[in-house]
């Protein structure tokens, strides 16, 4: 039985914590439930806060991006906060600059980024 | 006549004389060290050499001789650290020979202990040399990695605002401390822009611009917006020549021109209050 991880509704945005190791199924089953959410809330914004994590592979790294990709399907934007500067330069050196991704340095400016936008 | 026995006989006329020499050799040094150091801490500094010279000397002891070595590479050590230039730290073993000339050039029956005692005093005297050398050679690699911790500071300009000057030479391992440093201060302070300026980079070539382009994607990561600065004529010259591309990172001639630009991207203005 691989973890979830939970995602919360804030009126139309999605808020997403990740406070568990991240495994590769894991990953896979976030990005299913998410998009199953966009769908069924129709939310406009997703923030995923990665402020727990502290190790991440170049598979995880391209999750994150597809989980950006997928939530653009939906017109939702994904933005990504408090990555910490290891994970950064981890993601750097493999030469995933996460394009698609915005990003912000903790969840409160990650919410005024969605706001501002839309 | 062996060595041995002459090492001896020169070792008992030195023992004899003691005062006297001590007293010669003191001044000859104190007179070659532009008075960096007292005559009294020369004096106790080389009273300490002698007795043990004297030790090494009388007989074949191993013990004496590693002891007097290890004594002359403290002392050289201490020298190089002080700042002593290097003919003033082989003065300190060579001025003894001077003394001791002055004084047994009279005896001529002496002539050949003082041979071999010269002889002695060189070997000992290039003792002190490489000692001296190494430690030297020490300093200066503390230093380098001193200068490598102080030369990365990461200073807050304004609100929000933070800048990395950059000086000297941007290597892998200076490019990865910026790097680290400049990330955690964007953390530490919550900045959404940071400014890279380059003004004292004495060369841009390809492995410069790619470190300072990951840099800039790892404080994308982030969620900051990074602004390079400080890009001089010639530099210009060589990053467009290289054909390195420096895709959407907004690139300024100046620190000021870089801030007024993070300003305006912020939101906020700086107004003059009044005339001049």
């Amino acid at each position: 039985m691989t973890e979830r991880v939970p995602i919360l509704k804030i009126s139309s945005t999605l808020f997403v914590s990740i406070q568990i190791d991240l495994q590769d199924e894991s990953v896979v089953r976030l990005q299913e439930d998410l998009a199953d959410e966009l769908a069924a809330t129709g939310a406009r914004g997703v923030i995923i806060d990665i402020t727990a994590v502290e190790i991440v592979d170049s598979f995880i790294g391209r999750m994150l991006a597809t989980i950006g990709s997928i939530s653009r399907l939906f017109d939702a934007e994904t933005v990504l906060v408090g990555m910490r500067p290891a994970v950064a330069i981890t993601l750097t050196e493999l030469g995933l600059s996460l394009r698609g991704v915005r990003t912000a340095l903790n969840a409160e400016k990650g919410l005024a980024l969605l706001n501002g936008s839309s | 006549m062996d060595v041995d026995s002459s090492q001896r006989q020169m070792a008992a006329y030195l023992r004899d004389h003691q005062d006297k020499l001590v007293g010669r050799w003191t001044e000859l040094v104190v007179a070659g060290q532009r008075g960096q150091s007292s005559a009294a801490e020369v004096r106790r500094e080389l009273e300490d050499l002698y007795s043990l010279l004297i030790g090494a000397m009388a007989g074949p002891d191993e013990q004496a001789a590693s002891e007097l070595r290890a004594a002359l590479a403290e002392l050289s050590r201490s020298r190089a650290r002080g700042g002593f230039t290097p003919s003033e730290t082989a003065l300190a073993v060579f001025a003894l020979k001077d003394a001791v000339y002055e004084l047994a050039a009279d005896a001529a029956d002496l002539m050949p202990e003082y041979f071999a005692f010269s002889r002695m005093l060189d070997d000992l005297g290039l003792h002190t040399f490489e000692t001296y050398a190494a430690a030297r050679e020490r300093i200066i690699a503390d230093q380098a990695q001193a200068m490598l911790e102080l030369s990365t500071p990461v200073v807050r300009l304004w609100e929000g605002i933070i800048a990395v000057p950059l000086v000297g030479t941007l290597d892998s391992a200076r490019a990865q401390l910026v790097m680290e440093k400049l990330l955690e201060t964007l953390i530490a302070t919550g900045a959404e822009h940071a400014v890279l300026d380059i003004t004292g980079v004495s060369t841009v070539d390809t492995e410069v611009a790619q470190h300072l382009l990951k840099t800039v994607s790892a404080a994308r990561l982030l969620g900051a917006e990074c602004i390079v600065s400080g890009i001089r004529p010639q530099v210009a010259q060589t990053i467009v020549s290289l054909g390195i591309e420096f895709g959407d990172i907004a690139t300024k001639a100046t620190l000021a021109d870089a801030l007024a630009y993070a300003l305006s991207r912020t939101g906020q203005k700086v107004a003059k209050t009044g005339p001049a």
